[in-house]
């Protein structure tokens, strides 16, 4: 099972609600897998040169003052904010690779969630219901966001193995499925340079649009090697700096219900997460093609 | 709980699929008119009376699904398994149906005036399934008997391991599956399609555009010597 869901907003009422649309299409999925939850949501894009990191601590006793200053000293840390007491978003003053880079060298207690300009990304192995209580997903504003809820079938439940899964600056990947050439290829990705954190199979996935991104392939180029390169079953939602964009693996065994109004596009494993958003009734509503890749808004690397 | 025009109004934001459900289960005759169906699952699941039951929107999984003498309408898109097992009785959804529509179906008809995904008819066992637009991939997997009509397209692999269901489609085929083969369409094909689509109220279509397709029985009839056939 597991569930996913996204919102694009083409209009500014619809951003000022985004997060509450998120959050009742995330618990409304809940029962398609209530072991964890997550979301990226973007918005606030900070200038040129400057990052947003979404960092994590497994240790709730975490010293974020200390961190921060020591983050401050090497990078600069022009805004902070406190998410949870696991959860802190910092914007600093370099971009994002160098900034993710540094603090994965000096800070190895932390996880970089994600680096972005727009990206704020946040999981936890929690039910959907109690994550958007926790987060305030509900009282978020942004232009899009992805979320997932999952039923864990490759890998433990642990916030690490929920989604999303970073996969480049301003970029994360959510998955419906399980992939069964994930140990191989991440022998393969590892080889390439490309670093794992967990034994989950969605992490291989992210791991595999990362590597490909690195070598030159666009977004699109990089999911379509998936239907190539992957063996199993997935919906994807890839969360960009723009917009989203969707696949399915060619047998599409796993569902994907899109909806479309002059204010929104949305995307969620089943048309019940949809069904409460404004003027669902008469939005043009599809199932996307399997084997193709959708993309909304300029589906490219952020910066 | 007598009268045969008695009507009832479901608001499914207000009462629950289950009282819904129930209540179908207990009537011998009526009419439904269910509002707000919002994608919930199970919607007019396990009738065996013959009720008239209209949802009004949307409806999720495996909609009519079990379908005995019930004539159910969506007014709607229908989620996956639409039908699933029908024994008799009639399902027509107004818009599209996700994957595996009519899957396992014994008896009765289901008409889709939209598109129909994947698995369209998969394991089919004496339903006869009508759809307006196209159908997805592996359609009509496996399917044992009944028919198919397909008035637009059908994706890849249709008739995969086909039995004796008969599939007929106007438009092209992306692919056919192992053991499915183009027949002759003869007259006694044309007016069986022709009461298929009067039976589905379509009446703009002509039921000699169609072509049909069959089963080989070069694979349930296995012969070791074939199996070059089914790579």
């Amino acid at each position: 099972m597991c569930g996913i869901v996204g919102i694009f907003s083409k209009s500014p009422g619809l951003s000022e609600r985004l997060g509450e649309h998120l959050a009742r299409m995330l618990v409304q999925m809940g029962d398609r897998g209530p072991d964890s939850a997550g979301a990226a949501i973007y918005r606030d894009p900070v200038a040129q040169g400057a990052a947003k990191l979404s960092l994590y601590s497994a240790d709730d006793s975490v010293r974020w003052d200390e961190i921060e200053a020591a983050i401050g000293d090497a990078l600069g840390v022009s805004r902070s904010r406190p998410v949870t007491a696991r959860h802190r978003l910092v914007e600093v003053e370099a971009d994002p690779e160098p900034a993710q880079a540094w603090v994965e060298e000096h800070l190895p207690g932390l996880r970089v969630m994600s680096a972005g300009r727009t990206i704020e990304m946040f999981k936890e192995a929690v039910t959907p219901a109690r994550f958007v209580q926790e987060y305030g997903i509900a009282g978020m504003t942004g232009s899009h966001a992805i979320a997932h809820t999952r039923m864990a079938t490759e890998s433990r439940v642990t916030t690490q193995g929920s989604h999303p899964f970073s996969t480049g600056r301003d970029l994360c990947l959510v998955h419906n499925g399980s992939l069964s050439n994930h140990n191989r290829l991440r022998q393969e990705l590892r080889r390439e340079g490309i670093g794992f954190q967990t034994d989950n199979d969605t992490e291989v996935a992210a791991g595999y649009l990362t590597w490909r991104m690195r070598e030159g392939a666009t977004l699109e180029e990089a999911l379509e090697g998936c239907l190539e390169d992957l063996d199993g079953f997935y919906t994807f939602a890839v969360g960009t700096a723009d917009g989203f964009a969707v696949l399915r693996d060619p047998i599409a065994c796993k569902p994907a219900v899109m909806a479309e109004t002059d204010d929104y596009v949305a995307i969620a494993s089943e048309y019940r997460a949809l069904a409460d958003l404004p003027g669902a009734a008469d939005a043009e509503v599809w199932e996307p093609s399997p084997g193709v890749v959708y993309s909304w808004g300029a589906a490219v690397v952020g910066g | 709980m007598s009268a045969i025009e008695s009507l009832h109004d479901t608001d499914l934001a207000q009462t629950s699929v289950r009282e819904l459900n129930q209540a179908l289960h207990a009537a011998s005759a009526g009419r439904w008119q269910v509002a707000n169906p919002g994608g919930r699952h199970a919607i007019a699941a396990g009738l065996t009376a013959p009720l008239e039951v209209e949802i009004d929107g949307h409806a999720g999984y495996y909609c009519a699904g079990m379908n005995q003498l019930a004539t159910v309408r969506v007014h709607g898109n229908a989620g996956v398994g639409v039908a699933e097992n029908m024994m008799s009785g009639r399902v027509e959804v107004d818009g599209d149906a996700s994957q595996s529509a009519g899957a396992t179906a014994h008896g009765g008809l289901l008409v889709v005036h939209g598109n129909a995904s994947a698995r369209c008819g998969i394991s089919m066992k004496g339903v006869d399934i009508v759809v307006r637009g196209s159908v997805g991939h592996l359609s009509a997997f496996m399917a044992q008997t009944g028919r198919l009509v397909v008035c637009g397209d059908a994706g890849d692999s249709l008739g995969d391991s086909l039995y004796e269901a008969r599939l007929y489609v106007r438009g092209s085929v992306a692919s056919l599956g192992a053991d499915c083969v183009e027949k002759d369409l003869r007259e006694e094909h044309v007016t069986e399609i022709a009461a298929l689509l009067t039976a589905a109220g379509i009446d703009d279509v002509d039921p000699a555009t169609f072509r049909r397709y069959g089963s080989a029985r070069r694979l349930y009839t296995f012969d070791v010597d074939d199996a070059g056939s089914f790579a």
